[in-house]
């Protein structure tokens, strides 16, 4: 992953509230193997008319969103389904971060490890950049700003350790690798401690049948 | 020790590592299911970085989503919607000898809804973590285990170490009080809650259901409501194990055996919530209230009484869903006509919802024009329906008797209705064109599904199940 320190774009609006997983990438698309590719089909019963043709009703359609990189998005964005093919979707379609004032849980955990700003605002600088689409927006990583055009700033907070990870464009999974010895540990502690109940050895009792319970 | 809940029991007891403010604790999971749609790029992950599962015992998967609910041909050449579909089954067949998954795939008696056979096979216990690439996870929370839904990064990361990286949830209590009234079912009931809270109401929380109304429930009937914990927004649904949860999990495959099984249940009794222990939210409802209910809109929370009203728009978006819907503000959803009834999913195709359904379609004709899929959770639940003769009933009905799978709830194995059609369905999201491009979704229980096929309309199932009981 390349690190993110900073975005500058204009802003398209989607206002629409609760944007489920399904809207964002249709699940015909999903029999895919890879994650290429998906940024055709990213809103693709909304953008598209049956005929093949661009929906000029579609807010992403309009002219004036050609090209922006940061989507600000009705309450509640990414609520549904798991499937990460909604942010590999829309960073293929060309979209950097996603702004609204509640983004679901799963979603925004899918989006920040690929890279996908994932960002929650106030309602009130949510309802103003609804209300003001196109604007030129800054989003700085490491101040943890956004810059509207007529230099007002507001904050916005993001998981510090997704946070390093943008800045230093790591991966989570090099992380939790890195724990592989306290990660060792805790399996032998259990299973030591099942058999123990069990009256087995540890090895005897490396199915796993049961919970670790308490 | 300070009072836990349920929720926080499990959690302390899966932590390799403490959160601190820099990093987010590390999460050991005891159980990790696949299935086909969103695990093929985190196996191309491992084999980029050439790492192996670190415990492939922990793993099971299945083949669900992609597949087709008809037959194989004489030649044995299965009806795959498209070659991506088959390609995709392909790659998780592949994926699983390579790197040594348990696969419950064409050949097995178990293959099923991920989320169906987990229970059914004694996979899933109480105190476990429980993960999968599929939101609807949290259906495994019905057992007393914190069971929640992943992204593909993440299948990669549980597959590479059994851990994930998490920060710890809020809590949520939602405490049903009395008895559902009868011929109210647990699906009425989770609609009515989702309706009340709306579909943002638990971001951020893992539910705990607790109280006098959730405990009279069955397993299938918690797993209903665990199930559709996500489509209110939250991490995972849980409900502590009792008498119901051990009866139901003894003696099958993957339950402890013998003396194991004692010291294991004794070991689940104590997970429930101590006396003074805290959630952060808490919400009180009264199981009485509720009446059979259904969706009106494109997604879970707009859902009413099906003799209630369908209120105003209130928003832009509000008015487009009802336009989507083609329903009116100010009438009931009760007596809309229905082209299509579908009984399936993993929030209801378990024996019981399909014993409910043909109790009521026995001896009756769908009404003319409606199409019924009835799609089993499993070959399990398959098996069993077809030797109480349920598939008959189905059949004499007028409905299709499908191949377990996910089907119509999801529309991705060509099963779907089409443009503008109005489909009664017990799965779990309405979403604008989950079950086919332009198609109505209107979520239901499996008793208000079948009165819906055989009057056409969307129909209150009491009236007819009156009838079955009597
Ligand atoms: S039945 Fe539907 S909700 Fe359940 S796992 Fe399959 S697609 Fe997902």
């Amino acid at each position: 992953m390349k690190p993110i320190t900073r975005i500058r774009s204009r802003t398209a609006v989607l206002a629409d509230e609760n944007v489920d997983t399904d809207r964002i990438i249709p699940a015909r698309f999903l029999t895919t193997t890879s994650r290429e590719g998906l940024g055709r089909h990213c809103f693709n019963d909304w953008r598209w008319l049956p005929d093949g043709s661009a929906n000029p009703e579609f807010a992403l359609n309009r002219p004036e969103a050609a090209g922006c990189s940061i989507l600000v998005a009705g309450r509640n964005f990414g609520c549904g389904s798991s499937r990460e093919h909604a942010p590999w979707a829309l960073l293929d379609y060309g979209i950097q971060a996603v702004i609204s004032s509640e983004i679901a849980d799963i979603f925004r955990n899918n989006a920040l490890k690929n890279g996908l700003l994932a960002i929650v605002l106030g309602e009130p600088v949510h309802r103003w950049l609804l209300a003001h689409p196109g604007v030129e927006l800054g989003i700085d990583v490491v101040a943890e700003t956004i810059t509207l055009p007529d230099g007002r700033e507001f904050g916005f907070w993001l998981e510090p350790f997704a946070r390093h990870c943008l800045l230093e464009g790591v991966d989570q999974l090099g992380f939790l690798l890195q724990q592989g010895d306290l990660i060792d540990a805790f399996i032998r502690e259990r299973e030591g401690r099942e058999a123990a109940i069990h009256g087995r050895t540890a090895q005897e009792s490396r199915s796993p049948t049961t919970g670790a319970g308490t | 020790m300070n009072p836990r809940t349920l929720f926080e029991k499990v959690w302390d007891a899966h932590l390799v590592t403490r959160e601190t403010p820099q990093t987010p604790a590390v999460l050991y999971i005891d159980l990790h299911l696949l299935h086909e749609v969103t695990s093929p790029q985190a196996f191309d992950e491992l084999r980029a970085r050439q790492l192996q599962l670190r415990q492939p015992d922990r793993a099971l998967a299945t083949l669900d989503h992609s597949t087709p609910t008809l037959p194989a041909a004489a030649g044995g050449e299965r009806p795959y919607t498209n070659p991506a579909a088959k390609a995709q089954v392909a790659q998780l067949e592949a994926n699983s000898v390579q790197f040594g998954v348990e696969l419950h795939g064409w050949g097995s008696r178990q293959r099923g809804i991920v989320h169906v056979i987990g229970p059914e096979l004694g996979a899933t216990q109480p105190g476990m973590t429980i993960v999968c690439g599929d939101s609807h996870t949290s259906t495994h929370g019905a057992f007393g285990a914190l069971a929640f839904g992943i992204g593909t990064t993440e299948v990669g990361h549980v597959l590479a170490t059994q851990c994930l990286l998490q920060r710890k949830p809020k809590t949520m209590a939602i405490t049903v009080e009395g008895r559902l009234p009868a011929g109210v079912a647990a699906k009425d009931l989770i609609l009515a809650i989702i309706g009340r809270i709306g579909v943002a109401g638990g971001t951020g929380h893992v539910i705990e259901y607790r109280g006098e109304a959730i405990r009279a429930l069955s397993m299938e009937e918690r797993m209903t409501v665990c199930n559709m914990s996500i489509e209110a927004g939250a991490r995972a649904g849980m409900i502590a194990p009792d008498q119901t949860t051990f009866a139901w999990l003894q003696g099958r495959e993957r339950a402890p055996k013998g003396a194991d099984w004692n010291r294991a249940v004794e070991r689940w009794q104590q997970l429930v919530t101590d006396d003074g222990a805290s959630f952060d939210r808490e919400v009180v409802i009264d199981a009485g209230d509720i009446v059979p209910t259904v969706t009106y809109g494109t997604h879970p929370g707009m859902a009413i009484p099906m003799n209630a009203p369908v209120p105003a728009a209130r928003t832009a978006v509000e008015q487009r869903a009802l336009d989507y819907m083609q329903v009116t503000p100010g009438q009931p959803m009760q007596g809309m006509q229905v082209d299509v009834v579908f009984l399936g999913s993993c929030t209801n195709s378990r024996l019981p919802d399909l014993r409910v359904a043909a109790g009521i379609l026995r001896g009756r004709k769908l009404a003319p024009g409606v199409r019924m899929l009835v799609v089993p959770g499993s070959e399990q639940v398959r098996v069993d329906a077809e030797a109480e003769g349920l598939d008959q009933v189905f059949r004499a009905a007028g409905a299709e008797w499908r191949l377990p799978g996910c089907s119509m709830c999801i529309a991705m194995n060509g099963d779907q209705a089409q443009p503008g059609q109005l489909v009664v369905s017990t799965s779990n999201r309405n979403f604008e064109g989950r079950q086919g491009k332009g198609a109505r979704t209107v979520l239901a229980s499996p008793a208000t599904a079948a009165a819906s096929a055989i009057a056409g309309r969307i129909a209150d199932p009491r009236e007819y199940l009156a009838e079955a009981i009597a």
